[in-house]
């Protein structure tokens, strides 16, 4: 066994860093926190020049052909530097789907943009009825000519207000089981009866919900076949999951170590001295060291040929769940003065442990909520009869 | 990275499994008690990987790794078999440590590969050391008096005291004539916390077996137990649970190998991870064993039933080494130095 990820990721690592350095600054970083769209099209356009969109991808693409050790890497300096990456993400899968069903002529049109940073995706798959149950959705496409015409309501379009494309599901027979009869586009975000409305959330970032009046696409803009929209779906929800190292609940306990060993109480005492404070901070890194791990263990099985489902469940609900209750815990060992907020006088740790605090709920949520992942861990891990739900 | 075996390790495990699964059944564990050691077990476990397998083949031993010794521990904890292989591994390597101190008791423990060492965990009190894993039925006992570093070799004063895990603790004294001063002020202390800490990581692997062979046997009788016409694992709750403590032992096991894998690949980080995952490690099989338990209802309070033997070893295993959470503030020691004094 060997737990480090080697050196190939060490050099890249190293080159992130310097990359980093050169091109995301505080600013970026702060109108990010300030806005809560958690994405910058300068810093995009950057990452896209740089070929990182397309990493993983093989040359035929202009990808870079790099492992997902070398992924872990890039995605943990991301993270810890704190930069806007939901347009990086969503951009990504989006792309992964579309390389893996779209036709040559859409591959043509839509890859080298995207890859490039030029353009960014966002998703449109939930909508106020249909969470978890997603196959239960009510937007439509009909076909008129060459043409589909979408109406409907997508809730939780993040980044539909800065995006170019929305990465939407949509009901296009009605005559079939649920799961068979969606269709996938990929719709202009700047088409006629497109009307985007802010979603404000707990953690300050920013989502959308998006409403579709008789809005006009060709053909062109479908992905995948027609009525096979739940594949496509699968296709992309495979890349949403795993292949993750780092967690912004290990940037903030970096943050948090060091500000309680450089912070006085009124008696005197390091706060970095407290009993309580050091108990919990050695749960917490105890716990993101468990969430590296199964975090680590993904891209593992990725890279020697495997698809990580219920590895990438495991990773999902413990990560988002222990940094849930860590972070509260976190705030608690704060007092009084752990409310207040980034921005403020006198806000401990600059106020990231009570940002992390709010953030850190949605974690449980997106993606696969907690429950939807224990019960694929239960289902596909453990054999266990599949429930009535 | 690579977190699979090499073919000798997964030989290794699959030996001692397949061991295990004939000479270890529940029946056997269940005889061990209250004591908790069975010499022919022990006799027939050593002639396959016996307690000095980690020392270096030049000082005799077997030439094994930390991650070797836990792998074998794994496999030891889900079959709660009844044999003192860590605490012997631990005395061995820490005997194997002390230079030409530690050589009486080291060649005694290679040749007769049967005989059991162990290692006191906590400073002796007034030449006693208290309830010492493995200490009825011990002939070599390493331990700490104030600032020396001492073994002695001889039986024990009688049998374990009754107790939850049903293990052979007992208390040893110390201070006897012929006792040999392994090192003595800091020296002898580093060389006894390491040995903690490689006792932290065994007793890690051994948790983690535990705790998948707890889980593995809830997940079964949720499996066939039915009621309201449906088997127990179909409802949500109980998948939940189930699914929860999955996870917990997978990456209680990830975390107990890194530790074992450090020791010799990446020193600085070994004392902190040998903590870590020994916190880890206890919190996963006691939930583990706790759901499983909870599974069964009613029959899982019964002696009857076997995964009481689990719930029962889960708590008692880790407090040989005090509370966890004492625990806790040592890897705050190890992580963000001492308290400094006010």
């Amino acid at each position: 066994m060997d737990f480090r990820l080697g050196p190939k990721s060490d050099a890249f690592r190293a080159e992130v860093r310097a990359f980093l350095d050169e091109h995301l600054d505080e600013e970026t970083i702060e109108r990010a926190h300030q806005t809560g769209t958690m994405h910058s099209r300068e810093f995009h356009r950057a990452i896209g020049r740089q070929g990182w969109l397309a990493a993983t991808w093989p040359a035929e693409y202009g990808g870079q052909e790099r492992d997902p050790f070398e992924m872990t890497a890039l995605r943990d300096e991301l993270r810890l530097a704190g930069a806007p990456t939901d347009g990086m993400g969503l951009s990504v899968i989006v792309c992964q789907t579309i390389r893996r069903v779209a036709t040559e002529e859409q591959k043509a049109d839509f890859l080298p943009r995207a890859l490039a940073g030029e353009i960014c995706m966002s998703l449109g798959y939930s909508e106020p009825d249909s969470g978890s149950d997603v196959a239960s959705i009510k937007t439509t496409a009909t076909r008129d000519g060459d043409e589909w015409v979408i109406n409907g309501q997508k809730m939780f379009t993040t980044l539909a207000h800065v995006a170019d494309y929305v990465f939407l599901l949509a009901r296009t027979n009605h005559d079939v089981p649920k799961h068979k009869g969606l269709t996938m586009f990929l719709v202009p975000l700047d088409s006629p009866g497109i009307e985007i409305h802010p979603v404000h959330t707990v953690g300050g970032e920013r989502t959308n919900a998006t409403f579709y009046t008789d809005v006009r696409v060709s053909d062109h803009f479908r992905i995948g076949d027609v009525d096979r929209g739940w594949d496509v779906m699968t296709v992309a929800l495979t890349f949403e999951r795993g292949g993750f190292g780092l967690s912004e609940a290990d940037r903030v306990w970096e943050q948090a170590v060091a500000w309680a060993k450089e912070t006085r109480r009124p008696d005197g005492s390091r706060v970095i001295d407290d009993p309580f404070v050091r108990e919990r901070l050695a749960t917490m890194r105890t716990n993101n060291e468990v969430a590296r791990l199964l975090a680590y263990r993904t891209s593992f099985v990725a890279a020697t040929g495997g698809l990580p489902g219920v590895e990438g469940s495991m990773h999902k609900l413990f990560y988002a769940e222990s940094m849930t209750s860590d972070a509260a815990e976190l705030v608690d060992m704060l007092g009084a003065e752990g409310v207040v907020q980034r921005g403020e006088d006198g806000a401990p740790v600059d106020g990231w442990v009570e940002h992390l605090f709010r953030h850190a709920a949605v974690t449980t949520i997106y993606g696969g909520t907690s429950e939807m992942q224990r019960s694929i861990i239960a289902e596909r891990g453990l054999g266990l009869p599949r429930s009535g739900r | 990275m690579d977190l699979n075996l090499t073919d000798e390790q997964h030989e290794v495990v699959s030996a001692v499994r397949a061991f295990l699964t004939d000479h270890c059944p529940p029946d056997v564990v269940r005889a061990s008690e209250p004591g908790g050691f069975d010499p022919d077990l022990w006799r027939a476990f050593c002639e396959l990987a016996g307690p000095t397998i980690g020392v270096s083949e030049k000082l005799g031993g077997g030439g094994a790794s930390l991650l070797d010794l836990e792998l074998v521990c794994e496999q030891v904890g889900s079959f709660l078999a009844p044999v003192p292989f860590i605490d012997g591994a631990v005395a061995a390597r820490l005997l194997a440590s002390s230079g030409s101190s530690g050589a009486a008791g080291l060649d005694l423990l290679i040749a007769e590969p049967s005989a059991v060492g162990t290692v006191a965990l906590r400073p002796a009190v007034d030449g006693t050391a208290t309830l010492v894993p493995s200490g009825s039925v011990a002939g070599v006992v390493v331990a700490m008096d104030a600032d020396e570093l001492v073994v002695v070799t001889g039986d024990g004063d009688g049998p374990a005291p009754s107790n939850l895990g049903s293990s052979p603790v007992a208390d040893r004294a110390i201070r006897v004539p012929g006792r040999t001063v392994l090192g003595t002020g800091d020296m002898a202390r580093a060389a006894h916390g390491q040995a903690i800490d490689e006792w932290r990581t065994l007793m890690s692997g051994a948790l983690v077996g535990l705790g998948e062979a707890a889980l593995a046997i809830g997940v079964e009788y949720a499996k066939n137990r039915h009621q309201f016409g449906a088997p127990i694992g179909s409802f949500q709750s109980i998948a939940r649970d189930l699914a929860d403590a999955a996870t917990l032992v997978d990456g209680a096991r990830l975390l107990a190998r890194e530790a074992a894998w450090a020791q010799t690949d990446d020193d600085e980080q070994f004392a902190p991870l040998a903590s870590m995952a020994f916190l880890f490690a206890t919190r996963a099989a006691r939930r583990a064993s706790n759901v499983a338990l909870h599974v069964h209802g009613g029959y899982g309070f019964t002696l009857e039933y076997d995964i009481q033997l689990y719930y029962r070893r889960a708590e008692a295993w880790p407090l040989a080494l005090g509370d966890p959470r004492q625990g806790a503030a040592h890897l705050a020691d190890a992580l963000f130095g001492p308290i400094e004094a006010p």
